[in-house]
């Protein structure tokens, strides 16, 4: 093994909020003392044990954690090699693994005292998980959301709505994820006295990164101990996709030093890895956006360019620092699928197993049609089914009969 | 070392008045009238030049120099044609001081070490970079310092006394006092509470405070120069360039005088201010 990895990979970041050279504190001073106070409360709250169990109160009973970690049995003998489980994040109230994390800073918010939360949002999840909690705990809630993607998944833009949110078009630069980002920085620079930023990733300044993965942790943590339940020991390999890479961080973070699991992130390949896409480790280089250093895809003057991904929750220029920082070292081989793998991957698993796996999962299951034949019957594959494909429905309806045509 | 900032803030100091600054973007909306404009802005009655470097996602910025950066930009501007124009500045001006402003990520790509030494070359004399808190200064703070540039901080109403010394610990030039909690553009600010703000600043250091966001008439640049030795007008300029364009967002014959006369309107503001008694 390289001398310079580290002897564990679960201790980042540091005190500065840097994984190796990626995260760190990249925002305007305004922001800076809430992003400390933030960090003290997220910090005393981690420590106290009232916390956790009212966390647990609430994933069980309000969640319905944990997910059930099921054998896809039909999916295994359609591909022909691994043992594939699928991790059931869609089934969570809300539909995705992103309510995890919702749930963990809407409760660090109110032991601030805040009672304004703004959040953006993508495909929608995060937003809906978002405007779910703050009905739940009766607080306000906005939430931004590029127009174009607000047009591409109306039902979450009606569910948030219905949930008592106000959804913000955001009209700015490319409409989609991350100018909802800047908006939702924009809002929170005005309004930073009563208002809290819920983000929806493992990315933005520290401590969100580490947060973000703190309760997006479980996923990997119930994964361990399911598996040892129904197969007696470790999985061999773990598949998510990734767009910000929020349910990825959470299923690998429990297992990165387990040296015997293979790991494998799944970015979006669009139309391809030589044309638009969103795959940040793929084609991106190291930069600074939305308050850390990380991969991003951008220009030679270091201007942001536009992603594209069929799947608007992919649809970001960058992807979480702790993912760039285990590429970097090797931990995790991060992949792509593009939008047609991905639109084939929604089909197959809606046919072989009644499960329409969310568009941003279904990059996932794709490449688990390339990864799972490879790989002896014996071998265990764990892939995060993150989110459920209903809101895409409407969506693939259009592309379906456009392709009919 | 003494740069053309301290210089100009000593001139004003045996004057009596305070700066007034001027914030124009790199570009807009294409490089030659841009080098126009700011060639005209020392003799409208700007003191110091702080020159935007466009970038595509501006996360302090409001409506107007969004879409300032984005004119820029597809009109093809870098950083590195910024830099050429202030080469083309300095060929007239070697007295009026030039301070950069934008967000760190173009600079990163650029290359910090070469960056620096380009822009001092250029003969750049401060920089602003929004998203770089004291927390991240080993990037390109304390270089940038060493390169002999100023390094202009942001305060804010959120930066209390606890944090201040932080903040202005490797500040220099000037100190930037953001007069709202806001993006630039929006609301604006009550001169009581800015002087009080720029009053609580001075306990905390000898520089020279400025105050922008928020001020758009020469009324406000008025009041804003009473309380502090400089005032900052932005959004204003980028919007009368904005509406000198054609429909196509092109620059006009008007342009560059539009700039340059809600300049001197508002350099007049600030002359007219009473000093604020030390």
């Amino acid at each position: 093994m390289n001398q310079r990895l580290p002897n564990s990979f679960r201790t980042g970041p540091d005190e500065r909020g840097h994984f190796g050279n990626f995260g760190g504190r990249f925002v305007a001073e305004t922001l800076m003392p809430l992003i400390l106070d933030l960090e003290k409360a997220y910090s005393v709250a981690k420590a106290d044990p009232s916390f956790q169990t009212e966390m647990n109160g609430h994933l069980k009973d309000y969640v319905g954690r944990p997910s059930p970690l099921y054998f896809a049995e039909r999916l295994t003998e359609h591909l022909g090699g691994a043992k594939i489980y699928l991790k059931r994040e869609e089934l969570n109230h809300t539909g995705s693994h992103k309510v995890n994390n919702v749930l963990g800073q809407i409760m660090v918010a109110r032991r601030m005292g805040k009672k304004r939360i703004i959040a953006e949002t993508g495909a929608g999840q995060h937003g809906v998980a978002t405007a779910t909690l703050c009905a739940r705990f009766g607080l306000e809630c906005v939430v931004y959301m590029g127009a174009v993607d607000v047009a591409r998944q109306a039902p979450n833009v009606f569910r948030m709505e219905m949930l008592g949110a106000k959804v913000v078009p955001v009209q700015a630069g490319t409409r989609t994820l991350k100018d909802a980002m800047n908006e939702a920085l924009r809002d929170w620079v005005t309004n930073v006295h009563n208002t809290f930023y819920c983000i929806g990733t493992v990315a933005g300044p520290h401590p969100y990164p580490m947060m973000v993965r703190d309760f997006q942790s479980v996923i990997g943590e119930e994964t361990r101990k399911q598996m040892q339940e129904a197969e007696g020991r470790l999985p061999d390999s773990l598949v998510a996709c990734i767009g910000g890479g929020s349910n990825a961080m959470g299923l690998f973070h429990p297992f990165l030093d387990d040296p015997s699991v293979e790991i494998f992130g799944v970015e979006a390949a669009g139309h391809g890895l030589t044309q638009l896409h969103a795959a940040s480790i793929a084609g991106g280089r190291p930069g600074v956006l939305h308050g850390n250093r990380t991969y991003l895809l951008m220009d030679d003057d270091g201007q942001i360019q536009d992603a594209h991904s069929i799947s608007a929750g992919l649809d970001y220029p960058g992807i979480g620092p702790e993912h760039s920082w285990l590429h970097e070292t090797g931990r995790v081989t991060y992949l792509s699928a593009t939008d047609d793998a991905a639109l084939a991957a929604f089909m197959l698993l809606s046919r072989l197993e009644g499960i329409p796996p969310a568009l941003e999962s279904a990059h996932a299951i794709a490449k688990v049609t390339e990864l799972a034949p490879k790989r002896p019957k014996d071998h265990l594959m764990v892939v995060n089914l993150s989110g459920r494909g209903d809101k895409d429905i409407p969506q693939i309806t259009e592309i379906l009969k456009g392709r009919k045509q | 070392m003494t740069t053309r900032i301290d210089a100009r803030f000593a001139e004003l100091a045996k004057e009596g008045r305070s700066a007034f600054v001027t914030f124009l973007m790199a570009g807009d909306p294409d490089p030659q009238t841009s080098l126009d404009i700011i060639k005209a802005l020392p003799k409208a009655g700007a003191d110091i030049i702080e020159i935007g470097m466009p970038f595509t996602d501006p996360m302090a910025d409001g409506p107007s120099i969004q879409a300032a950066g984005l004119r820029a930009l597809k009109g093809g501007m870098t950083l590195r044609k910024t830099l050429d124009m202030v080469r083309g500045f300095r060929k007239e001006d070697n007295t009026t001081p030039l301070v950069l402003m934008g967000y760190y990520n173009p600079i990163y790509i650029y290359g910090v070490d070469k960056f620096l030494s380009d822009a001092k070359t250029a003969g750049v004399d401060g920089l602003i970079i929004v998203d770089l808190p004291p927390e991240e200064d080993d990037e390109l703070c304390i270089p940038a310092l060493k390169a002999g540039l100023n390094f202009i901080r942001l305060a804010t109403p959120t930066t209390d006394d606890k944090r201040l010394p932080a903040v202005l610990a490797n500040t220099s030039g000037f100190v930037y006092y953001v007069s709202i909690t806001g993006i630039t553009g929006a609301a604006a600010a009550d001169s009581k509470v800015v002087g009080d703000a720029v009053a609580r600043i001075k306990r905390h250091t000898k520089l020279p405070v400025c105050v922008g966001f928020g001020i758009r008439a020469p009324q406000a640049a008025r009041a804003i120069a009473e309380k502090a030795d400089g005032a900052v007008v932005g959004t204003a300029l980028v919007d009368a360039l904005r509406d000198s364009l054609d429909t196509q967002g092109q620059a006009t014959a008007k342009t560059v005088a539009a700039v340059a006369d809600v300049v001197a309107s508002l350099a007049q503001g600030v002359r007219g201010a009473k000093q604020a008694a030390e």
